[in-house]
């Protein structure tokens, strides 16, 4: 066990919100599309991965890092607007398996295609120059580039909290939310409103996949390890609560972040004992709407 | 004629389970280029099988089957490589054993909750699993695998029986999963099986009627955590080797796959999946290196075209409803 100067833990629990803002903008994305479509996609976790090769490629072609932060989740989020269109609308109405099967399959193909593209071998991203080395905060030494990381997540959950309290749209996807049918029968097409909640929480799962990359290097198993983490936070934040997702995912990440430093041997799964802990004593999650497709 | 013909010899193949399957499988080692192709269609189709249970008559999802495929694997391959057990039935109970346990505890807490957080409850304890075997290496040989599975002769009363020919070994898995289909059939036909029906249609509506529905669930995923670590339990005997990846999720999707390529709540869709998807891709994966690409794209293909699957559409179109 490393010695536990005050400086030392606050890094880690510094890094914890990093690990949690990840998975907060992950969460948040598949939280926002099961909230109103009740679709849950498996593939978030390969198209969060697909951010960070995009980006990879980008860079190669721009050279600009800051380019590749703004381009490659945009481009996630149109391959996202073709996966609602043709993939997924067709299944409305089915049984509520359909959409997780597919988005199954549909992580396997992106996963391989992405393999046979760039290759096996993992990649690496390099954070901008500007963004390189550490602060000095007072009480201890933090590379910028993760403090970056937080600003990121922190800015886009204002800007998603605005947008779904203080818009037109927000309001017609808070409503959609709660009952579609009735939101429908006042005359509102929530087809493009669907369109647009799932290209949305694509292109945040592109965002973080972007953003992790310079920490946690690409390559093609990002995907699934991720998702999984993802999983156990919806599962413990409850799917459809935003405020759960948030919680969760900084819960989870500062979990990891300690377990790491503390307990490195348990790092691996702890997740999984968190997830375990949970369910035995409030096994709708934390913040979950239960009877919501429990 | 012909076209009435296939849908009939549906009909009457769905009538007569198990005659139709001895009499199939019986004879064909005979009919594939390799007896090691035919013996692995039995095992994931035992495999597909017991994830049909769960899925297709129970109607729970669960991403994670590679856990009680693994298990059994592990679990015989453990008894006969590291703790020197010198009876294959002995080792089988073993790795059935550990299924069992596995299923009892992953149903325990997957269970409490439904739907799709179950489903994703399910992936996580096998990877969980997952991390663990990789690391327990001194048991399970870690990112190696386990190697050396001594492969027994099989005592019967009287005689012993070497399983090393491919063709003896075949044999030895069609009678066991030959038993284990006469059993799924038996759990199917008896009221037990009736409840796990009724539980896929109308869950709510079950527990009104008074079922104890969340022991019925349980018991069901015990069963089906039985047929894939069964399942398991053979292949590792087959291949003598345990590789990790047997816990990884794409194991838990290929039965799926093969269940929905098949036909999920069919008798013989995983049967009818296994051989299709194993004989594609002993066909394909040697021309085609990206084959994986090609497994999702049909996978997605047949949940928005062909949700039925290949021996599900084949008997539905005859009665008009859910077929055998």
């Amino acid at each position: 066990m490393p010695e536990i100067t005050f400086s030392a833990l606050a890094a880690q629990v510094f890094t914890g919100l990093v690990l949690g803002g990840i998975l907060v903008l992950m969460a948040i994305g598949l939280s926002l599309i099961f909230g109103l479509m009740t679709v849950v996609n498996f593939s978030h976790g390969a198209l969060y991965m697909l951010g960070a090769y995009f980006a990879f490629t980008i860079f190669g072609l721009t050279k600009s890092f800051w380019v590749s932060l703004v381009l490659a989740p945009l481009l996630v989020g149109t391959l996202g607007f073709l996966i609602e269109r043709f993939l997924v609308r067709p299944l409305y109405g089915r049984s509520p398996d359909d959409p997780l099967l597919l988005t199954f399959g549909l992580s396997l193909v992106i996963v391989e295609t992405v393999k046979v593209v760039w290759g096996k071998i993992g990649l690496t991203v390099d954070a901008p120059r500007d963004l390189a080395g550490a602060v000095n905060l007072g009480f201890m030494n933090f590379p910028i580039y993760r403090l970056f990381v937080i600003a990121v997540t922190a800015v886009v959950l204002v800007g998603l909290w605005l947008f779904l309290e203080r818009t037109n749209v927000g309001l017609v996807i808070r409503a959609g939310a709660r009952d579609a049918l009735m939101v429908r029968a006042l005359g509102i097409d929530l087809g493009r409103v669907w369109l647009l909640v799932f290209a949305l929480g694509i292109t945040l799962a592109g965002l973080a996949g972007v953003l992790a990359a310079p920490m946690r290097g690409v390559y093609a198993e990002m995907g699934v390890e991720i998702i999984i983490e993802c999983f156990v936070v919806v599962v413990v934040g409850g799917m459809g609560s935003l405020l759960g997702a948030v919680v969760a995912g900084l819960l989870i990440g500062e979990i990891v972040s300690l377990t790491t430093f503390f307990a490195p041997k348990l790092a691996e799964i702890v997740v999984f004992l968190t997830m375990a802990g949970v369910l035995l004593v409030r096994p709708s999650g934390l913040f979950g709407e239960a009877g919501r497709a429990e | 004629m012909i076209r009435a013909g296939l849908p009939m010899l549906a009909a009457w193949i769905a009538a007569h389970p198990l005659v139709s399957l001895v009499a199939f499988f019986a004879v064909f080692p005979f009919l594939v280029p390799h007896i090691s192709l035919a013996t692995q269609v039995l095992t994931y189709g035992l495999y597909a099988l017991g994830f049909n249970l769960l899925y297709g008559y129970t109607g729970l999802l669960s991403f994670g089957h590679a856990a009680y495929w693994g298990l059994g694997a592990y679990g015989t391959g453990i008894a006969l490589a590291k703790l020197k057990v010198g009876s294959l039935w002995v080792a089988l109970g073993a790795g059935l054993g550990a299924a069992a346990v596995g299923g009892v505890v992953a149903g325990f807490f997957c269970l409490r909750r439904r739907g799709i957080y179950f489903a994703m409850l399910t992936l996580a304890f096998a990877q969980l699993l997952y991390f663990i075997a990789f690391h327990l290496a001194d048991w399970t040989g870690g990112d190696d695998g386990l190697r050396g599975i001594p492969l027994h002769p099989l005592w019967l009363p009287g005689v012993s029986v070497s399983l090393r020919s491919p063709l003896a070994f075949y044999y030895f898995t069609f009678v066991l999963v030959v038993l284990a289909m006469a059993a799924f059939k038996r759990i199917l036909d008896s009221p037990f099986g009736a409840v796990l029906q009724a539980i896929r249609e109308n869950s709510d509506r079950a527990v009104a009627c008074g079922y104890d529905v969340n022991r019925v669930k349980l018991l069901s995923f015990v069963f089906s955590a039985l047929f894939a670590g069964l399942a398991g339990a053979l292949e590792g005997l087959r291949l003598t080797v345990v590789p990790v990846e047997t816990l990884y999720w794409s194991t838990s999707g290929q039965a799926v796959f093969m269940t929905l390529l098949g036909g999920a709540g069919t008798f013989f869709g995983p049967f009818v999946g296994a051989l299709t998807y194993l004989v594609l891709e002993e066909r394909l994966s040697r021309f085609i290196e990206w084959w994986p690409i090609v497994v999702g794209s049909v996978f997605m293909a047949f949940v928005l075209f062909l949700p039925r699957g290949i021996w599900g559409t084949l008997t539905g179109r005859l009665h008009g409803q859910p077929g055998a």
